[in-house]
C-alpha cells in the first residue's frame, strides 16, 4: 500500500469508530500525540502517589490508613498499565521516566499543590479524582485500543476513589466545628486547581481540535469543565460546604451553573514549574530512581546469572 | 496475659506495616512499589483483626482492672468515662512503653537491602510460628493465624527471592545485603525469647513458646543465605526489650508521626 492508502485505511477506521491497534499503520502525529498524552497520564498517576502518600503514616484511623494505602497502590497500578499502553507505541518506560525527570514530559499540575491537612485526602478524592473521572470516562472509548482498555480498568477504580474522598468530606462536615472548618479550607484550596485540571479554555488549547478529530478526545476542555462544575456544586450542597466562588450561579437559560474567572496565570505558572511543590515532586521521583539503580542493576545481573546457569545445565 | 500476648502480635504487625508503608511511592521499581504496599496492607489488616480482638478482651475486664493495664492517660480517661475502647484507641493512644512489638520491626528502612533483611528475618519467623498458631486452642487466634499464614507464605517467598537476588547480584548489592543481614542479626534473638505473656500463654496451652520454631527458622535462614552466596552471621549477643516495652529510640518518632492526628484532635470520628 502506498502511504496514501495507509492514510485512507486509518481514516476509515477512525470514521467507523473501529479501534486502532499497535500493529496498525498510524500517522506519526497520531502516534506522537498518544505517546505524549498516555505518558503524561501515567506520570500523573505516579506523581499523584506523592501528595497522598504523604498522609499514609499519619492517617487518623486504621481503617482510613488501609483505604488510603489501597488507593495509592491503585495509582501505582494505573501508572503501570498506562506505561505499558504507551510502550505499545514504541517508547520504553525508562525513556518516559527520563522525560519526566528532565522536565520534558508534563504531568497533571494539580499534584504540585501541598497536602496540608487530613481533609486534603478527602478533597483530592472528591474533587481531583472527580475531575479525573470526567476527563477519563470518555477515554474508555478513545480510538487507540490499548489506551481505551487500560482506561476501563482505571475508571472503575477512580470511581471508588472519588466515593471514598466524598465520604471523608461527609464525615468531616458532619463532625465537630474544627473538622467542618478543615473540610471547608481544603475545599477552598483545591477547588480552583481542580477546575484547571481540564486544561486551558478551548480557544487556547492547541491540541484539542486535532485530538477530537482523531477521536482521542471526545469532548472539549470547556465542555468537561462545565459538567464538573454542575455536578460538584450539587455535591457541595449535600456536604453543607460553601462554594469557594462567589460568582457561582444557576443559569436557567443555559441549564448550567455560571462560574467565576479562572486564574490562568496561576495555571501557566505552575505548568512552567513554579508551583509550590513542583521541585519536591520531581526531586522525590529522581531520588527514588537514582537510589534504586543498584537494586535494578542487581536484579538484572541476577537474572542474567540464572539464565547462564540454566544454559549450562542444558548444555551439559 | 492473653491481652498482652495479642498486643505483642498486633504491634509487630502494625509497626512492620508502618515501616513498609513508608516505601509507598518511593520504591526502586514500580512493580516492587506495588508489592511492598500490598505487604504493608496485609500487615495492617492483621493488626486490625488482632486489635479488635484485644479491645474486646479489654472491654470485658472488670472496671478496676482496666486502668491498671496501660500507662496511657488517654485510654484511662476513656475508661473512667465508662466508654469502650476500640482498635484505634489501642493503636493511636498508647505510648512507647505500652507497645510490645519486637525491636526488629521498628528498625528504620535505611535502604532496600535493610528493608529486605528485616522482612526476611521476620517473615521466616511468622511463617513457622503461624503454622503453630493455626492450631491454637483459642479460636480467634487460630482464625487470624490461618489467614495470616497464607499471606506470610507469599511474604517469605518475596523477601527470600530478594535476599537471593541482591546477595547473588552485583558486587555492590552483595555488599549491601551482607551488611544489612549482619546489622540486623542482633535483633533476631528476641523473636525466640519468651516474654511473660508468651510463657503464660504456653502454660495455658493456647500457643507454643516461640523458641519452638527457632531451629526451623535458623535452617531456613541458613539455606537462603547460602543460595544468596551470603554468610550467616555468627554474633551471639542479642538485643531484646521490645516485648516488654523497652524500645529503641526510633519508636518514639514513629509513634509521634503515626499518632499525630488522634493526639492533636482528640475524641473525633474520622
Amino acid at each position: 500500500m502506498a502511504v496514501q492508502s495507509f492514510q485512507e485505511h486509518f481514516d476509515s477506521l477512525i470514521d467507523r469508530d473501529i479501534s486502532i491497534e499497535p500493529k496498525d499503520w498510524m500517522p506519526d502525529d497520531y502516534r506522537k500525540t498518544l505517546i505524549r498524552q498516555i505518558s503524561q497520564h501515567a506520570h500523573s498517576e505516579i506523581i499523584g502517589m506523592l501528595p497522598e502518600g504523604n498522609w499514609i503514616t499519619r492517617a487518623p484511623s486504621l481503617r482510613r490508613k488501609a483505604v488510603l494505602l489501597a488507593k495509592v497502590q491503585d495509582e501505582a497500578g494505573h501508572g503501570l498499565y498506562l506505561y505499558s499502553a504507551a510502550e505499545t507505541l514504541g517508547i520504553s518506560r525508562d525513556e518516559m521516566y527520563e522525560q519526566l525527570h528532565t522536565g520534558k514530559a508534563k504531568y497533571s499540575s494539580i499534584f504540585n499543590y501541598p497536602t496540608l491537612t487530613w481533609a486534603d485526602m478527602g478533597a483530592i478524592g472528591w474533587l481531583v479524582d472527580g475531575a479525573a473521572i470526567m476527563n477519563q470516562v470518555p477515554l474508555c472509548r478513545t480510538s487507540y485500543g490499548p489506551y481505551a482498555r487500560a482506561m476501563v480498568r482505571v475508571c472503575k477504580e477512580e470511581s471508588f476513589h472519588q466515593r471514598q474522598g466524598f465520604e471523608i468530606m461527609l464525615t468531616l462536615s458532619k463532625g465537630t466545628e474544627v473538622q467542618r472548618k478543615m473540610a471547608q479550607d481544603a475545599f477552598n484550596r483545591w477547588w480552583w486547581p481542580s477546575l484547571m485540571m481540564f486544561g486551558p479554555p478551548d480557544a487556547e488549547s492547541p491540541n484539542t481540535e486535532q485530538s477530537v478529530h482523531w477521536r482521542i478526545k471526545r469532548f472539549t476542555n470547556d465542555e468537561l469543565r462545565q459538567k464538573f462544575v454542575d455536578v460538584t456544586t450539587e455535591q457541595a450542597k449535600v456536604l453543607g460546604l460553601e462554594m469557594p466562588d462567589k460568582d457561582i450561579k444557576w443559569n436557567e437559560e443555559r441549564g448550567h451553573y455560571d462560574f467565576g474567572t479562572i486564574n490562568w496565570d496561576e495555571f501557566w505558572n505552575v505548568v512552567k514549574g513554579n508551583g509550590p511543590c513542583n521541585k519536591q515532586r520531581i526531586d522525590a521521583r529522581k531520588k527514588a530512581w537514582e537510589e534504586g539503580k543498584w537494586v535494578r542493576d542487581a536484579a538484572m545481573a541476577h537474572a542474567e546469572k540464572r539464565k547462564q546457569k540454566a544454559n549450562n545445565v542444558q548444555a551439559a | 496475659m492473653i491481652l498482652e500476648y495479642i498486643l505483642q502480635l498486633a504491634d509487630d504487625a502494625l509497626i512492620m506495616g508502618h515501616r513498609l508503608s513508608e516505601w509507598t511511592g518511593h520504591g526502586p521499581i514500580l512493580e516492587q512499589d506495588i508489592a511492598i504496599t500490598n505487604t504493608a496492607l496485609d500487615h495492617l489488616g492483621r493488626a486490625r483483626s488482632l486489635y479488635q480482638y484485644a479491645a474486646e478482651i479489654f472491654n470485658a475486664l472488670p472496671a478496676d482492672k482496666k486502668t491498671e493495664v496501660f500507662n496511657s492517660v488517654a485510654i484511662n480517661t476513656t475508661v473512667q468515662t465508662g466508654k469502650a475502647i476500640d482498635e484505634d484507641d489501642l493503636a493511636f493512644l498508647r505510648d512507647v512503653r505500652d507497645y510490645r512489638n519486637m525491636l526488629l520491626v521498628e528498625q528504620p528502612n535505611n535502604d532496600w537491602a535493610y528493608t529486605i533483611a528485616r522482612s526476611f528475618y521476620f517473615d521466616a519467623f511468622c511463617y513457622y510460628y503461624f503454622g503453630f498458631l493455626c492450631q491454637s486452642s483459642d479460636a480467634t487466634i487460630a482464625a487470624i493465624a490461618t489467614k495470616s499464614l497464607k499471606e506470610t507464605t507469599y511474604h517469605l517467598r518475596w523477601s527470600s527471592e530478594w535476599v537471593i537476588r541482591l546477595g547473588d547480584g552485583t558486587e555492590e548489592s552483595h555488599k549491601r545485603m551482607q551488611h544489612a543481614i549482619n546489622e540486623l542479626w542482633m535483633y533476631t534473638g528476641e523473636m525466640f525469647v519468651a516474654s511473660s505473656a508468651d510463657s503464660a500463654i504456653a502454660q495455658a496451652g493456647i500457643c507454643p513458646l516461640p523458641e519452638t520454631v527457632a531451629a526451623q527458622w535458623k535452617n531456613k535462614v541458613a539455606d537462603i543465605l547460602q543460595e544468596a552466596t551470603l554468610t550467616l552471621p555468627t554474633g551471639t549477643w542479642m538485643q531484646q526489650g521490645g516485648k516488654t516495652g523497652v524500645h529503641s529510640e526510633h519508636m518514639g518518632y514513629l509513634l509521634a508521626e503515626m499518632q499525630f492526628m488522634q493526639r492533636t484532635y482528640p475524641g473525633m470520628e474520622w
